[in-house]
């Protein structure tokens, strides 16, 4: 058998976070009964005209400087008509021919060791379209247009990626950088981000591509992973039988695993796309563009290498940290607080991380004051409290965002600052134990540790164990 | 350009239209004749002519990103042929 | 009361203002000669008497109780039957609309109520404006009061009709390819095509959203210019909208003299195929401009004969895409024989369009489809570009241009549907103010040997209504065409 080299290219689908919708002023909150954030506009009522929401113009501007693309100053939307029952106007507003952004790129691991650059041929600004629910019972399809008319960025790559690995490492970073350009928060789950992949297979060296097929609309990584593994099987195995690729669209069915060809439209889609005219154009001006750049968010790789260079993370704590926007903003503002990036991320990666396991929620539902967690990490690292007490008083920040300092104080989980009390409780202690106090004397070290335990104990963890260690020693000696 | 009977049963399915067979017969001749018609821009030398799809230079048209209020589903739904709860109703779509 | 129908517009509100009549009565008015005329004319396609009748009261207490309701309050106005109004039966003249109620009011309509006119029946038009001739509605074609034997032009032939038959006092109108200029210009009233972007199209159920403009039509160039006053203006829900010049009603009202104007007559428009009368009416009108202080002169314009098939590449593939949310799924008429998913649109469609409506929209997807947008689409936009530049050019040397509205006068009913091709070459002086997006004054400037009125043109710079409206105010103040109404009336 021939060895097969694999020619991928992606369109991500991303929807925009902004509040409204593209051409019109409903919200583009997720959920709420069917057909309920909708209006005459985007509902495709006759006679109504489109807006352009500016924030959507300024997050597409974003993300193409994020990927390095170069912004099409003189920009402008097109219609691709088509009929389909989520599409109330029968056509969607688009870019064809002046996209908004052109020639970017996105650095990945390259499979074949080293990095490489997927290139993006475009991003362009595009309204998403409704949704179709099958009711089981009347045996119709209802139609919610909820959906309708949310801002979406359609990134297209060109076909640069060589293995399912890549193509998912791809993704992985566009929507970090989605992410942290604070344009889109893709949440996969909701259909935020989505991704149709294109798919052919060459024997290695050549320079003639094979026959493409498309599947559309996958969602998550694992399904990109495997939807392009088994594609490119199964174009491999079509080849090596003598048979033809056809060139077509495939429904990739993530749960059986396999793609399967969609029956054939009888028409042979032709969108007859025509500048929209009912959208003046754009004429996006250097100043904008460069007021658009001055203020770009930190963006993922130079984060992490912040992390990792000035804060001296490890490359795995910073990826966990990075995994998530909420995590980030934590991190950062406890740094902020503490002055102790070291310590902020362990307590991210631990406590924080075990109480979001624990309670099984998302970072971007955490409800305490950012502020807390640095004030938790003062006063321990400062010996107000133990880490003991620490623990605790996060657990009730964490759950009902009290105050920490207030907490302590509420709690008396303060620590004993007197050394007279410690040495009075110490030497209760011993009086106590004098068959331990006699093994220690008489050489056994493992009952110095058991004095430690009663002494902090008899102290309910509110002194310091180095000074407790301190006194025990001085009384011993 | 000659318009035939597949082209014309072409431009029916791209419009989501059925025309009977006199009614084919005669959109088709009428088109042929407005086409034929339309050929007479070829005369006319539009070589580095700008397409211009707007007539006045207007750009930069835009809204800002402010919630208002959505329709009521009564309104959205009023005119539909078939509704079932807050939803329109279609044949169902997959197989 | 008969008199009210006979009143101008800014008449009639001067009445109302002054007491002599009320809001309510001229309604009535309204809705009796309606009563007593509609049967032959047939203008109007749907009448809620009861809603104008309580917006009159509302507009009467206003009065009574001395507000400031502005120039046209207490009028009542009929609305062509692509215009939204909320509620009220919208249809396009079309069986796929049959009992659309929009959600929504057009954002003219707002402007009325907000002005305190009184928006009053919905009136007949060519099946979605595809037409010149107003017999491709599914209520039936409109009669020309002149002569019922004969239409009275289209899209706007109910609005039209409506006032020269004495059923309205005035009324709006939309043009796409001279959809307000013709029927006016065969109806002999007069109406205006303002500048493209000059009134919101929000709430207009489009034709050809890059050519489309809402109207008046009206008895006089006074009345449509206090119309237009009423009705212009950048609307924040309409992208295209722009504001245009603005001007006093007064200074349009006392222009009397065009001293200093340069008037330029596109030698082109007196080509092939103009009729004898119409060609003489308008070059007398120029002789008029010439006594009122204006200077006339001829200009080539040889582009003209490439608007037409420009028109029609344009507008049809705008149609095609607007028509396309027509499928019998979310608003109108919606087919009994459909099982399938494919025959709801298919069949909602076929029985739901008429033909002419369904010839435009296939001739639109073949000049979309791909392998045909180049040189069908793409070369109209280069050549919509030429027009454009053709007009700048002669706006250079003229302040407004003249000509005719349409190479004939009314036509037989049916003659112009048995030569689609003919009808369409109507439009030739018309469809080039719409591709150049510039504003357009339809008046009435003669008639012919069997009485029918002839329409003329003043064409504008855009945005500069207030020149051609000037104009038209003091051709009128001169002549008395737009006073004489049908006999028959």
């Amino acid at each position: 058998m021939a060895e097969y080299e694999i020619v991928c290219g992606l369109e991500v689908h991303t929807e925009l976070s902004t509040k409204t919708k593209i051409f019109c002023s409903c919200t583009t909150e997720f959920g709420g009964e069917p057909n309920t954030h909708v209006c005459e506009i985007c509902s495709g009522m006759p006679g109504t005209l489109p807006v352009v929401n500016e924030k959507v113009v300024e997050y597409a501007v974003r993300t193409g400087l994020s990927t390095n693309c170069t912004i099409t100053q003189n920009n402008k939307f097109d219609r691709k008509n088509y009929f389909y029952p989520d599409l109330p106007k029968a056509y969607q507003v688009s870019q064809l021919y002046l996209p908004i952004c052109q020639n970017g790129y996105v650095e990945i691991h390259s499979s074949k060791g080293g990095m490489k650059k997927v290139r993006i041929k475009e991003i362009h600004m595009e309204e998403d379209a409704g949704k179709l629910i099958h009711d089981a019972y009347s045996d119709c399809t209802l139609v919610d247009y909820n959906r309708c008319g949310v801002p979406l960025l359609e990134i297209v790559s060109e076909p640069d990626i060589s293995s399912a690995d890549e193509a998912v490492e791809y993704v992985e970073k566009l929507r970090d950088i989605l992410r942290f350009a604070g344009v889109s928060d893709c949440k996969m789950q909701e259909g935020s981000l989505r991704a149709d992949v294109n798919v052919s297979v060459m024997p290695v060296g050549s320079k003639e591509y094979g026959t493409r097929t498309e599947m559309k609309n996958i969602n998550s990584f694992k399904a990109i992973h495997h939807a392009i593994e088994s594609e490119s099987a199964r174009q491999i195995d079509l080849i090596e039988d003598g048979k033809e690729v056809k060139q077509e669209t495939r429904r990739w069915d993530d749960t059986k695993g396999y793609s399967y060809a969609m029956r054939s439209k009888e028409d042979a889609q032709d969108y007859k796309y025509f500048p929209e005219p009912d959208l003046p154009p754009l004429s996006l001006s250097d100043e904008y563009i460069e007021s658009i750049r001055k203020n770009l968010p930190e963006l993922p790789e130079a984060k992490k290498a912040r992390y990792m260079n000035d804060f001296g993370l490890s490359e795995y704590d910073t990826g966990l940290i990075c995994a998530s926007i909420p995590l980030v903003n934590l991190f950062e503002k406890t740094v902020e607080i503490t002055n102790n990036p070291k310590d902020s991320a362990n307590w991210i990666l631990g406590e924080v991380s075990k109480m979001l396991n624990d309670t099984q929620t998302q970072p971007e539902n955490m409800t305490f004051r950012a502020d807390s967690l640095g004030e938790i990490i003062n006063l321990l690292n400062g010996g107000k409290i133990s880490r003991d007490s620490a623990k605790k008083v996060f657990k009730a920040v964490f759950e009902e965002d009290v105050n920490p300092a207030e907490y302590v104080e509420k709690n008396n989980m303060g620590m004993m600052n007197d050394t007279s009390a410690i040495k009075s409780a110490v030497e209760e202690v011993l009086k106590a134990n004098e068959k331990a106090v006699n093994e220690y004397k008489s050489g056994k070290e493992a009952s110095f540790n058991y004095l430690i335990g009663q002494s902090m104990r008899a102290l309910r963890g509110k002194a310091p164990a180095s000074e407790v260690t301190k006194i025990l020693k001085e009384l011993l000696s | 350009m000659k318009i035939d009977g597949d082209l014309i049963k072409y431009l029916e399915s791209l419009a989501r239209i059925e025309l009977n067979e006199d009614e084919e017969k005669k959109v088709g001749s009428e088109i042929q004749d407005i086409l034929t018609y339309i050929d007479m821009l070829n005369e006319l030398n539009t070589d580095g002519v700008e397409a211009m799809s707007h007539s006045f230079p207007i750009t930069n048209v835009f809204r800002k990103d402010e919630v208002k209020p959505s329709a009521p589903n009564e309104d959205i739904l009023a005119n539909a042929p078939h509704k079932q709860d807050t939803c329109f109703v279609v044949p169902k779509t997959v197989e | 009361m008969s008199d009210i129908l006979n009143m101008k517009a800014l008449e009639l509100a001067q009445k109302i203002k002054a007491k002599e009549i009320s809001a309510v009565e001229a309604v009535e008015a309204v809705a009796a000669a309606k009563e007593a005329k509609d049967l032959k004319y047939n203008c109007y396609t749907s009448f809620n008497l009861e809603s104008a009748v309580e917006n009159a009261k509302t507009v009467q207490k206003k009065i009574d109780s001395n507000e400031d309701v502005g120039l046209l309050a207490g009028v009542p106005i009929a609305i062509k039957d692509n215009i939204c109004t909320k509620g009220e039966l919208t249809t396009c003249a079309s069986k796929i609309l049959y009992n659309f109620k929009p959600p929504y009011n057009a954002t003219v309509i707002e402007k009325l109520h907000k002005n305190n006119l009184v928006p009053l029946g919905k009136v007949n038009m060519d099946e979605f404006a595809m037409g010149s001739t107003t017999e491709t509605s599914a209520y039936g074609e409109t009669k020309n009061p002149w002569d019922v034997t004969k239409v009275p032009g289209g899209s706007s032939g109910g609005a039209a009709a409506s006032v020269a038959a004495r059923e309205s006092v005035a009324a709006l109108g939309s043009d796409t390819g001279g959809s307000i200029r013709q029927p006016c210009s065969f109806c002999g009233v007069t109406g205006l095509k303002p500048t493209y972007g000059a009134v919101s199209r929000y709430g207009l159920i489009a034709y050809a959203s890059s050519l489309d403009q809402i109207g008046p039509i009206a008895k006089d160039t006074a009345d449509v210019a206090a119309i237009f006053s009423v009705i212009c203006g950048k609307d924040e829900k309409d992208g295209t909208s722009m504001d245009t010049t603005p001007f006093d009603i007064s200074d349009i009202i006392s222009s009397k003299s065009l001293k200093g104007k340069k008037v330029g007559i596109p030698s082109d428009y007196f080509g092939e195929g103009i009729n004898e009368e119409v060609a003489k009416s308008v070059m007398n009108a120029a002789k008029v401009l010439k006594e009122l202080g204006a200077e006339v002169e001829e200009f080539a314009m040889p582009i003209v004969k490439y608007a037409i098939p420009t028109y029609y590449i344009i507008a049809c593939a705008e149609a095609c895409s607007n028509l396309s949310r027509f499928d019998g799924i979310k608003y109108g008429y919606s087919s009994p024989n459909a099982e399938m998913l494919r025959d709801v649109y298919i069949k909602s469609r076929s029985e739901g369009f008429g033909m002419e409506v369904k010839k435009r929209i296939m001739l639109g997807n073949f000049v979309l489809s791909s392998g045909y947008y180049d040189a069908y689409y793409n070369k109209a936009l280069k050549v919509k570009g030429l027009i454009s530049k053709a007009f700048s050019e002669a706006f250079e040397k003229y302040d407004f241009l003249l000509g005719p509205v349409a190479p004939t006068t009314a036509l037989k009913m049916g003659e112009g549907l048995s030569d689609p091709l003919q009808m369409y070459l109507g439009d030739i002086y018309t469809v080039m103010i719409n591709i150049a997006g510039l504003p357009s004054l339809a008046l009435p400037c003669g008639f012919d040997s069997s009485n029918m009125p002839i329409g003329m043109q003043l064409i504008g710079k855009p945005f500069n209504e207030k020149t051609i409206l000037e104009a038209g105010n003091a051709f009128q103040s001169a002549t008395d065409y737009h006073e004489k109404m049908p006999e028959t009336v």
